[in-house]
């Protein structure tokens, strides 16, 4: 893993405070008029390595505005899948503060996080997790029964069926090919309806035809849900189409202008 | 159903397809067979065992007394249904014609025996049960008073003022295996012959019984009455002191089952610790998802706890199935061994096999469940970020906890547990210990090797936990399994060789000193090997250093028979091969003609004697001044012959002595005994060859027992293996795979493998030999009083079969993932 290490001095914490007020600045711009759906404020993630301190996000600020869609791009190491972890409340910032929905999430405990995520958000992973011992009709209905849907198998048959899977209800993930797989990944996201959907690299390990389904999918459910959606991708291309497409450069956020 | 029930439902499932749990549960099931199998089988054994020392009493208590049994004891077991019989006992001169002989008489009630049979021959038939008693005005007779009477079914004896017709002769006399060395022939009458005989008047030496027969709860109740109310003269024998020789291999082969049970249930605590590693490698993706999406730590934690009782469960009834199974194949090889069959099992081990499934299962996945149950959600993302380390001790307490209570359940014996528990901690200690200095003695090594040897040896390096698991679990399997083969060849050997099918199975005694050569050259012409002669002089003990004996001082009853009946001295210059020298020393041929004496420990204690002590003895008016210079333990078991006190020659020459042998008669030859008697018509064969054949089936069948059981723990230490092979395969598959993709050549990692697990092997086998040798040589003399043998053949066997065998089944297992493409493996896993 790379990282900036942190510069000694006054410099740096000047350098740091203009481009903290820049960052909040231009992420503010856009998304004035509607609430917030997931907000970072002034957040560091450091971890220690072989005695040295790594820096991975730095005084980074951030504000997505409900059922916006916003990537996040970066170079491999540059700590998108940090905050990713860090913004879904499976990660602590070393400093900082992340709000979902308005509400800070630093006091919460574990299961208080974990109760969050069961009420408004989906993910979408890279490798499909799937668990291997359930269907895909179990899969789907997994987050359902967490959040203590009782209509869960109904909203899951649904989910599958949207997705065009209900032929492959009672399949086991390994009785899937990899994109039937991220398919039945996509309607566990979606089918208890969150607020946010998180996606970290959802196409890196599909083939590109397959990717470009899997992608139209997860945008039209986007769509039709007006779901939050932050992407993480080191594919530009696919960044294009969201609304706003953000960098991760050295652990910090630079707004690319004019992809949208 | 719940959420929990039915995702830990089906992760078992989908876990068990994918193998993952197999070897977890065929460990547990394992574990439970071999202690319900053990368990049951030893509830039957002690069911026999009192069976058997009931036949040996005639009865399940009995009250003896050397005057009349006062009436409240019968009284009181009437009162609370117990069946009752009474019989008398003296010595009496039986008259036949010119001939008489001083016989044993026993006089009979109705309803004797109350456990166990009499067996009398009639009208030269077969053997068969009496069913009864003597008739009133007739005996049944044993041969040899038939012999030196020269009498016959039908002829007329006179005991006192009585004449009796003999109407049998007596067989076998199951309840007269404790005395089997008394010398005086039995007669049998009825007891209410017994006044018209005139034979027992004021100072007569009679043994009077009250046999006592019921269930068991109403005989402790019945003792537990009658123990306060005895008095002087008065005593209860019960089923403890059933016949010794017997009694001793059963309770061996007791000890050995219960080693063996204890044993596989650590050999399976092993594999299931050893299973239960990959089981948390790929349970961890699971349960991090599941917090992704919202679970719970508490769901997570039903989920796990749950899980660990669905398999706790399903493996405890399975064992306990298999155990039940196992314990028939144990009661069928036993089952022959006594004249009863065996009672029925009950059910109490199936429920012990519950308890031990589910204690053994929570004691291994405790630190397992605690882990996942603390798993990061940021796994899903970053699967370097892995489950908390295994660093906390608490985490292991209720687990080790856990460990040494089933050890010390299934030892049944404290010193065995205590000894099991330290060894293995001492095997723990060594193996961490030596596994972390290889692992510095690597580092600090200069990396040059190259090839595969490289590759082993960096194997290590990298993963010292894995390969600390793997040292661990093969070396407690071995030390497991060694210690059990060790013990068991001793026992084995002990039984053998106390016991051989030569042992002797008669005894000729009241030989004189001037027919010594004759009977020499007579047995010489029979064909018999030359016969260890063994004087015996008749004396009494008079004072202990110089303090006139005071019977009444001794509080025990048999310590006051001891002192008041007449001890068989006895000279060699030799101590004989079944005695063992516990303290003092063994006479040297120059101190022959010392006054020395050297004394069972047994008898010294009871009589309160020590080393040093000076004994008083009259030996038929003379005077016999003796210094106690050695105490002796004595294998009584051998039926060899063996004294109690033993002086050096020389010694007792000027008193007047008679002689004793033993000797083994092949069945063919028994008309031997009869030309001897004609020959020497003083001499009195006693035959023990019945007592001898029931000790040598029972010994043969409980031989049978022990190695049956062995092969559940050699399978059980099988599976240990096997689960030490197969924890650690999905890193090495992955791991081989990867250096594959970097171009390693099978051959290149073949030699890392070996080199790796010739390690683990090597290391494994030399710390699992010193403790196994250690803890067989304590528990040999410790627990079981047998000597120990050490067994380098045994060491270096097992080291030798560990270089080979585990680098060898090592590459086995990993082989055949090598077939596969390394983009197929990796993908996999």
């Amino acid at each position: 893993m790379t990282g900036a290490v942190l510069p000694d001095g006054a410099a740096a914490q000047a350098l740091s405070a203009v481009q903290h007020e820049n960052n909040v600045m231009i992420s503010k711009r856009k998304i004035m008029q509607k609430p917030l759906a997931v907000e970072a404020v002034n957040l560091d993630k450091h971890v220690s390595s072989n005695g040295n301190a790594l820096v991975i996000l730095s005084g980074l600020d951030l504000a997505i505005a409900a059922g916006e869609r916003i990537a996040i791009v970066g170079s491999s190491g540059s700590g998108k899948s940090t905050l990713l972890g860090l913004l879904a409340g499976l990660d602590n910032p070393t400093q900082g503060k992340v709000l979902i929905q308005g509400q800070d999430i630093a006091p919460l405990d574990e299961d208080g996080r974990a109760a969050l995520r069961a009420r408004c958000m989906g993910f979408v992973f890279q490798s499909f997790q799937l668990l291997p011992t359930l269907t895909a009709l179990e899969n789907v209905m997994l987050p359902l029964q967490l959040a203590g849907r009782e209509d869960a198998k109904s909203q899951a048959i649904a989910a599958l069926e949207r997705v065009g899977l209900a032929h492959r209800l009672s399949h086991y993930p390994r009785h899937l090919s990899g994109g039937e797989q991220q398919r039945v990944a996509i309607a566990r996201a979606f089918a208890p309806r969150p607020a946010i959907l998180f996606a970290d690299e959802p196409t890196g390990n599909l083939d590109a035809a397959t990717g470009e389904n899997i992608i139209e999918l997860l945008f039209a459910l986007n769509a039709e849900s007006g779901t939050t959606l932050v992407l993480v991708t080191h594919d530009l291309k696919l960044a294009n189409r969201c609304g706003r497409v953000l960098s991760l450069q050295q652990g910090r956020i630079v707004e690319l202008e004019g992809v949208a | 159903m719940s959420l929990a029930f039915t995702l830990a439902w089906r992760q078992l499932r989908s876990q068990w397809a994918a193998g993952e749990i197999r070897v977890l549960m065929l460990a547990l099931v394992m574990a439970v067979a071999a202690t319900t199998s053990v368990g049951f089988f030893t509830d039957r054994i002690q069911t026999t065992l009192a069976r058997q020392g009931a036949m040996l009493l005639g009865a399940d208590a009995v009250i003896v007394a050397d005057h009349p049994i006062p009436a409240p004891f019968a009284a009181e077991a009437r009162r609370t249904n117990i069946q009752t019989s009474h019989t008398l006992e003296f010595p009496s001169m039986v008259l036949h014609g010119e001939r008489s002989q001083l016989s044993e008489i026993k006089a009979l009630a109705p309803g004797f025996p109350l456990r166990g049979s009499l067996m009398i021959k009639q009208q030269g038939g077969e053997a068969h049960e009496a069913g009864g008693i003597p008739e009133p005005g007739s005996v049944w007779i044993e041969p040899r008073l038939a012999n030196s009477l020269q009498v016959r079914e039908g002829n007329s004896l006179e005991l006192g003022n009585s004449q009796f017709k003999v109407s049998a002769i007596l067989h076998s006399e199951a309840s007269r295996g404790g005395d089997m060395f008394s010398f005086a022939p039995r007669v049998m009458m009825n007891v209410a012959d017994v006044p018209a005989t005139g034979l027992i008047q004021v100072g007569s030496r009679v043994k009077y019984q009250l046999l006592l027969a019921a269930d068991a709860g109403s005989m402790k109740t019945y003792t537990a009455w009658a123990q306060p109310r005895l008095a002087r003269g008065e005593r209860l024998q019960d089923l403890s002191t059933a016949r010794p020789e017997i009694r001793n291999a059963l309770e061996k082969t007791q000890q050995f089952l219960g080693l063996a049970a204890m044993v596989s249930v650590v050999l399976a605590m092993v594999a299931m610790f050893l299973a239960a590693m990959p089981y948390v490698q790929s349970s961890q993706d699971s349960y991090a998802l599941m917090r992704c999406f919202g679970a719970s730590g508490k769901l997570i934690s039903r989920i796990l706890l749950l899980q660990t009782l669905m398999l706790a469960v399903i493996g405890s009834a399975l064992g306990s199935l298999l155990g039940f199974v196992g314990q028939l194949g144990l009661g069928w090889l036993a089952g022959k061994l006594f004249v009863e069959t065996l009672p029925a099992p009950s059910w109490q081990p199936a429920l012990a096999g519950f308890v031990v499934g589910f204690a053994t299962l929570l004691a291994v996945m405790w630190p397992s469940l605690l882990r996942l149950r603390h798993v990061p959600a940021l796994h899903i993302l970053r699967q370097d970020i892995a489950l908390p380390t295994w660093s906390a001790v608490w985490q292991y307490t209720p687990s080790v906890v856990l460990a040494f209570g089933l050890i010390a359940w299934h030892a049944a014996d404290i010193k065995l547990a205590l000894a099991a528990i330290g060894g293995f901690s001492a095997l723990i200690v060594a193996v961490i210990a030596l596994t972390r200095l290889l692992r510095r003695l690597l580092l600090a090594l200069p990396q040059q090797q190259s090839g595969g040897v490289q590759l082993g040896l960096a194997a290590i390096r990298r993963r010292p936990r894995l390969f600390m698991a793997q040292v661990l679990g093969f070396s407690l399997g071995m030390a497991a399994l060694m210690l059990l083969a060790l013990i068991r060849g001793d026992l084995l050997h002990n039984w053998q060789s106390s016991l051989p099918p030569d042992a002797p199975n008669r005894f000729v005694i009241n030989i004189q000193a001037d027919q010594l050569d004759a009977i020499k050259a007579f047995l010489k012409q029979e064909g018999f090997p030359a016969p260890e002669l063994h004087p015996m002089v008749r004396a009494r003990l008079t004072a202990i250093n110089g303090k006139p004996l005071d019977i009444a001082s001794y509080k025990d009853e048999r310590a006051k028979r001891l002192a008041e009946r007449e001890f068989n001295l006895s000279w060699a210059a030799d101590m004989q091969d079944d005695n063992r020298l516990l303290a003092g020393e063994w006479w040297t041929a120059a101190q022959a003609g010392q006054p020395l004496l050297s004394l069972e420990q047994g008898i010294a204690d009871m009589l309160h004697v020590k080393l040093g002590d000076h004994l008083s003895y009259d030996v038929a008016g003379q005077p016999l001044e003796l210094t106690v210079s050695s105490l002796r333990k004595v294998e009584w078991d051998t039926m060899r012959a063996n004294f109690f006190a033993l002086t050096p020659p020389g010694v007792l020459d000027a008193m007047p002595a008679n002689y004793l042998t033993s000797l083994h008669v092949p069945r063919a030859q028994e008309n031997m005994l009869n030309r001897l008697v004609q020959q020497f018509t003083n001499l009195t064969v006693i035959d023990v060859a019945a007592v001898l054949e029931q000790v040598q089936a029972i010994i043969d069948k409980m031989t049978n027992a022990l190695q049956y059981i062995f092969a559940f723990s050699v399978l059980a230490g099988l599976i240990v293996l096997y689960a030490a092979l197969v924890a650690t395969r999905r890193e090495r598959v992955k791991e081989a795979t990867l250096l594959r993709v970097l171009g390693a050549s099978t051959t290149q990692i073949r030699h890392s493998v070996w080199v790796e697990y010739l390690a683990v092997g090597v290391m494994a086998a030399l710390v699992a030999s010193l403790i196994a040798n250690g803890l067989a040589f304590y528990i040999s003399q410790q627990v079981l009083n047998i000597p120990f043998s050490f067994n380098w053949q045994a060491s270096f066997l097992t080291i030798s079969l560990a270089m080979i065998l585990i680098p060898a089944a090592s590459w086995w297992v990993l082989r055949r993932f090598l077939r596969f493409s390394p983009r197929e493996i990796l993908h996999s896993t």
